[in-house]
């Protein structure tokens, strides 16, 4: 089988440049339905000027309840979310299980991707410097929507009779409404966020990471890839190939051990740039800080940074999108609250840490240097900004760039499969199916430009969270009794700390 | 102190070595003789998504593959001299591991058989041995 699919494959490999100016058919073929599924998933009423998406709207209403329904767990959790993850808690007789730090670890490797990068470029761009400040706000307050989102992911997961578990949105939309004696509705939603995941893993994380690494592999070579998406497409497609249909674990290991010694190698580098800029740093702060709050240059001013703050932090976070409780929920624990806390870290590490510290970057050039990136946005705008200072930079940051899409599509494989497998049962043959039509996407994602391709997975990304956030309304109370149980629990001392 | 021994296994030659002492010193001694047998694994490491969500089934199929293939058959060894004989097989760092068993079952000392590396092997990728000399809390003989 996997033969016949590895011909099949190479086939359309050599097939590939036989079709010139395939990119431009697939750009013209994609664009008006971009423009189609925006404009319904981001329908927006006018606000004091500012044009407002109903659906940011509803994530940010959402992220505020939380914080304030589970009494600010977002910063009361925060110490013992550490504790949790450096294993304080950790019972020695189940060492050898998914631990916190391993859920968390893949999940985060499942979010620090090319938004990390790119995707902060682009809101400085749209929404200013103030988007920054937004974008701080909303990672807080999106740690508080993956607490509760995270715990009822482990709390509802099912485990399949082969021992292994799936958990997610799905299962606890599905089993929540069920509880409340909402069976019908229940199975609806769980099979619309199924079906949403499913389409989202192949826009955000698909399409999206494989666009943008090859806009930066084609920027470090200078411009020598033009009109060569293609090819760069089916190369990344079968890596991906090999991994997840090959089933050839030492590609994913090798990625998985790198990706976190690239995240801080990005982030030690991104703090010498700063410190290079160091001159800009009082004014760049400064206008994140003015710009949230009068909007300067910004259409729709200070709610149209909010907008776009708000946007990409959801983007790269992924909180209010229900799909890192996907992979939180393999960890094995008595209390599914832990691993609530435990998720906390995410949005913190991934927006309030990474993507501010690429905002510095970019802000403290722009000071220095309004003009230093010409025309380019996403990550070829954040690799000029490196450039400015160390000049090799943008070659390693290409490979980074690549480094955190490939680990990106991979666990976003896994949540999209998990929608799949939710639809159409746990056979083998439809789960390959799958794979290869995500392999597919990874490919298409290099051709098409990157104005259609974020419309589209920015629109899939947050349609799913209309479902996911209603239902977490619904659960919270759940969650909160778990929380104040696991808390007395832990100040009675029934359940106590094995290290000291 | 108990009159226990931890005999750490690994089904290499040494550790078969370190059982054919083991067995004579608690003759000697009249001791317990404590099997253990730590699969490497740390909490700390990376891995995919598909490999968490079947992790728990790998977990079960490994200690029972320890359990059966190396432990259970030093066992049914020790018996047969009709010694006192226990195992356990757990996850875990290695030398950290087998003094944490060491002290939860009073073990007076631990016996370990030696892989004999090169100098250069067990620089790159360390020597339980070594590892339990410099840090248990009992005497450690290393069987050659």
């Amino acid at each position: 089988m996997t033969r016949i699919l590895f011909f099949l494959f190479a086939a359309l490999l050599i097939a590939g440049p036989a079709q010139a100016g395939i990119d431009e058919t697939i750009n013209n073929f994609t664009a008006p339905i971009a423009s189609f599924i925006g404009s319904v998933v981001f329908f927006k009423i006018p606000v004091a000027g500012a044009n407002l998406p109903l659906v940011v709207l509803w994530l940010v209403v959402g992220a505020v309840f939380f914080t304030f329904y589970m009494g600010f767990i977002n910063l009361r959790g925060f110490k013992h979310a550490i504790a949790l993850v450096r294993g304080d808690y950790a019972d020695p007789n189940s060492a050898g299980e998914v631990s916190h730090f391993q859920a968390l670890a893949t999940a985060v490797s499942g979010t620090v991707g090319i938004g990390n990068i790119g995707g902060v470029a682009v809101a400085v761009t749209v929404g200013g410097a103030g988007a920054t400040f937004w974008l701080i706000v909303a990672g807080f307050l999106g740690m508080s929507t993956k607490f509760v989102e995270c715990t009822l992911g482990v709390k509802y997961r099912n485990e399949n009779p082969d021992g292994s578990v799936s958990g997610g949105p799905m299962y606890y939309l599905t089993k929540g409404f069920e509880e409340r004696g909402m069976v019908g509705f229940g199975k609806f939603m769980g099979t619309f966020y199924a079906i949403g995941i499913f389409i989202g893993a192949l826009g955000i994380g698909n399409m999206f990471q494989s666009n943008q690494a090859y806009v930066q592999l084609n920027t470090v070579a200078g411009g020598a890839l033009d009109g060569y998406g293609w090819l760069v497409g089916l190369i990344l497609a079968g890596v991906v190939f090999a991994v997840i249909i090959g089933g050839i674990k030492s590609i994913a290991r090798v990625t998985e051990k790198v990706v976190p010694f690239m995240a801080v190698f990005y982030c030690v580098f991104a703090i010498i740039v700063i410190l290079m800029n160091f001159s800009s740093i009082p004014a760049a702060i400064g206008n994140i800080f003015s710009g949230a709050f009068t909007g300067e240059g910004v259409t729709g001013g200070a709610l149209g940074a909010l907008i776009i703050g708000f946007q990409r932090a959801v983007f790269s976070n992924e909180a209010g999108i229900g799909s890192a409780s996907i992979a939180h929920a393999a960890v094995r624990t008595d209390e599914p609250v832990t691993e609530g806390y435990v998720s906390l870290l995410e949005p913190f590490i991934d927006t309030i840490v990474i993507c501010t510290i690429t905002a510095l970057v970019i802000g403290t050039s722009q000071v220095a240097d309004p003009n230093f990136a010409g025309e380019a946005t996403g990550v070829a705008m954040t690799s000029a900004a490196f450039e400015r200072q160390i000049g090799w930079f943008p070659v390693p940051l290409a490979f980074g760039a690549l480094l955190f899409a490939f680990s990106t599509m991979i666990s976003w494989s896994y949540y999209g499969l998990k929608g799949w497998t939710y639809l159409f049962g746990e056979d083998q043959a439809l789960q390959t199916v799958y794979k290869l039509i995500f392999c597919a996407f990874v490919a298409l994602g290099c051709v098409v430009q990157l104005g259609p391709i974020l419309d589209i997975s920015d629109a899939l990304v947050f349609l799913i969270c209309v479902p996911n956030i209603l239902g977490l309304y619904f659960l919270a109370p759940v969650v909160k009794r778990e929380m104040q149980a696991y808390r007395a629990k832990l100040e009675s001392g029934e359940i106590r700390r094995f290290k000291h | 102190m108990e009159n226990v021994v931890l005999l750490a296994v690994d089904g290499s030659d040494g550790s078969d070595r370190a059982l054919d002492h083991a067995i004579a010193r608690a003759k000697q001694g009249g001791a317990k003789v404590m099997v253990a047998y730590v699969i490497e694994w740390s909490p700390y490491s990376f891995n995919t998504p598909e490999e968490n969500a079947t992790r728990h089934k790998r977990r079960e199929t490994e200690i029972e593959r320890a359990t059966t293939e190396i432990v259970t058959p030093a066992l049914k060894r020790i018996e047969g001299e009709g010694l006192a004989c226990d195992g356990v097989v757990r996850h875990g760092h290695p030398a950290e591991t087998l003094i944490e068993i060491a002290k939860e079952c009073g073990a007076a000392q631990i016996l370990i058989g030696r892989r004999g590396h090169s100098g250069l092997k067990s620089l790159l990728f360390g020597s339980v041995a070594g590892n339990l000399i410099q840090t248990a809390p009992v005497p450690v003989v290393v069987v050659p």
